[in-house]
């Protein structure tokens, strides 16, 4: 889904180069939206460990702020996004790069990517349990803020009504 | 002291214990550890006991309704809580606040980090045994929410800073007293100086303790006062500036120990930088209206936002969904505590069963916050 922009944003002066950076390391890459402080992208789970080592690495963005997910119920679809920003690299302290990837539905399994934030260890976890999304290689996956015994289709799915609602 | 990677969980000499979740300090939430004598060699955070679901709750109420149960989480924090949530509705909605309700928001979320900073130092008195900080910084704290009280029209939650601005205007003649409130604490924190972080006794129990390098603390996604304590001079106040942060002077305090009188003392340098802003907002507060008028249900256009800003424990940030419909089709909350928590885990290997309170609480967690 797109923002639906009324008025012209500002100028994104810095996020425009990122993006390029970005696309032109990695053609398959889509450019979601491009902020003046914010920038979207969206990776397939098989190349995200890829953009995720070059956006650290080459961009210097090497600090976890988030990770979110989202049920698309219409597209059958999950996704997962990073939202990473920088702490040490000056000059880009305002800006966050979301890396967004898609998984289906029905069986959601990304890579994870500890080993790229560390910090992303609880963040994926929660994840986890809240959408059903498997990360692959995440050394424990056991609920976190759910209790042990929870019995039902992960929450924050669409599908899944509160009781009493 | 037996490292993690010879011991064996099995063996008799480790014991496990589970401080929490009624501990009366820890709050409602569980760190499992697991001891050899007086050391902690494995140490899991276990949240969740006060889990309520709070992101599947925003889904089934419009934007409005979402403000007070959104404040809950952290109510010692209320605004600074709300505060990207507003943002984030704002940017959606393309709103321009008044500058007025700009002011009134960051006088509110400074007199908010204030109050919740010194709660932080009074439960860290009586988590090192120093009794005289927990009734001095509780009972000066409650000046603070007298201002906020007569604001915002209750003393913790008050639902203030909303889309649109804020809920109402300061009433006349509050701007004398929060001078005179200024004045004061100013010296009372000269005072704090002496009697706690100077004290022989409060740094035997916190310096060299829990030390937190700077690679770790970016490593790991540190942040708030657990990240400017480790050396890293970072705050969204002063990085993104949102509101009417760019109208004041203020420095970013960091020290670069790392340790657990670092992360306390770096949490009063702050609260000096909060009194210069809260005197700077209220010497040139301009005149004006607080809010847009948005009304009951506001129909927020479709998009995507991630909206941040520097709560009292560090980076508070909603990532927003909107569908065009009265309500949220996503929010996450991301919340500081939860961000922090793995230091907890981390930090905690090593050190004495004595250090474990100073280590924890010097993370400033707030279980309810990390659970929403």
């Amino acid at each position: 889904m797109q923002a639906q922009a009324q008025t012209p944003p500002p100028q994104p002066a810095k996020t425009q180069p990122l993006a390029d950076a970005i696309v032109q390391k990695f053609p398959g890459t889509t450019i979601d939206y491009v902020r003046e402080k914010r920038l979207k992208v969206t990776t397939t789970p098989e190349k995200i460990k890829e953009v995720a080592l070059f956006v650290r690495d080459e961009l210097g963005f090497d600090h976890i702020s988030c990770v979110s997910g989202t049920d698309w119920i219409a597209k059958n679809e999950i996704e997962v996004i990073y939202f990473v920003g920088s702490v040490s690299k000056p000059g880009q302290e305002a800006i966050i790069v979301a890396l967004a990837e898609r998984s289906k539905r029905d069986e959601p399994s990304v890579p994870t990517l500890i080993d790229v934030w560390p910090g992303a260890e609880y963040h994926e976890r929660e994840t986890h349990e809240m959408l059903g999304v498997v990360f692959s290689g995440h050394p424990n996956l056991k609920n976190l803020l759910l209790p042990e015994d929870w019995n039902d289709i992960p929450p924050l799915r669409k599908d899944y009504i509160s009781p009493g609602r | 002291m037996t490292v993690e990677s010879e011991y064996n969980p099995d063996a008799d000499r480790i014991m496990n214990v589970a401080l929490g979740p009624q501990h009366p300090g820890a709050g409602h939430f569980r760190i499992q550890l697991w001891l050899d004598g007086d050391f902690v060699v494995k140490a899991e955070p276990d949240p969740g006991y006060v889990h309520r679901g709070e992101e599947k709750m925003s889904e089934y109420r419009n934007y409005i309704q979402n403000v007070p149960h959104l404040e809950r989480p952290v109510i010692l924090d209320s605004c600074g809580i709300l505060f990207p949530y507003a943002l984030a509705v704002d940017e959606l909605m393309n709103n321009k606040i008044p500058r007025r309700g700009q002011y009134l928001q960051v006088i509110m979320a400074e007199i908010n980090r204030i109050v919740s900073h010194m709660y932080f130092i009074a439960i860290y008195g009586i988590f090192v045994g120093h009794t005289t900080m927990i009734t001095w910084a509780m009972g000066d704290r409650d000046f603070w929410i007298d201002i906020a009280e007569r604001i915002g029209g209750a003393r913790v939650t008050f639902a203030y800073i909303i889309p649109g601005g804020v809920r109402n205007d300061m009433p006349q003649g509050l701007t004398e007293r929060a001078f005179k409130t200024c004045d004061w604490f100013e010296k009372r924190m000269d005072e704090y100086e002496k009697i706690f972080f100077k004290n022989p006794i409060f740094l035997e129990r916190s310096e060299g303790i829990g030390v937190l390098t700077k690679e770790d603390a970016i490593r790991l996604g540190a942040t708030g006062t657990v990240l400017r304590a480790s050396g890293v001079k970072h705050d969204i106040r002063r990085d993104e500036p949102y509101s009417a942060y760019p109208d004041f002077d203020f420095e970013v305090p960091s020290l670069t120990a790392g340790d657990c009188w670092a992360r306390a003392y770096v949490a009063l340098l702050e609260m000096r930088q909060s009194v210069k802003i809260i005197r700077q907002a209220f010497k040139t507060i301009p005149a004006g209206p607080v809010r847009l008028k948005l009304g009951p249900q506001p129909r927020v256009p479709a998009g995507e936002v991630y909206a941040r800003t520097e709560a009292a424990r560090g980076e508070m940030s909603y990532h927003l969904i909107s569908d065009g419909t009265p309500r949220p089709y996503r929010l996450k909350i991301g919340v500081p505590s939860f961000k922090n928590m793995i230091m907890i885990r981390e930090l905690l290997k090593g050190v004495h069963v004595g250090d474990i309170p100073p280590v924890y609480w010097s993370q400033n967690f707030w279980p309810v916050e990390s659970d929403r």
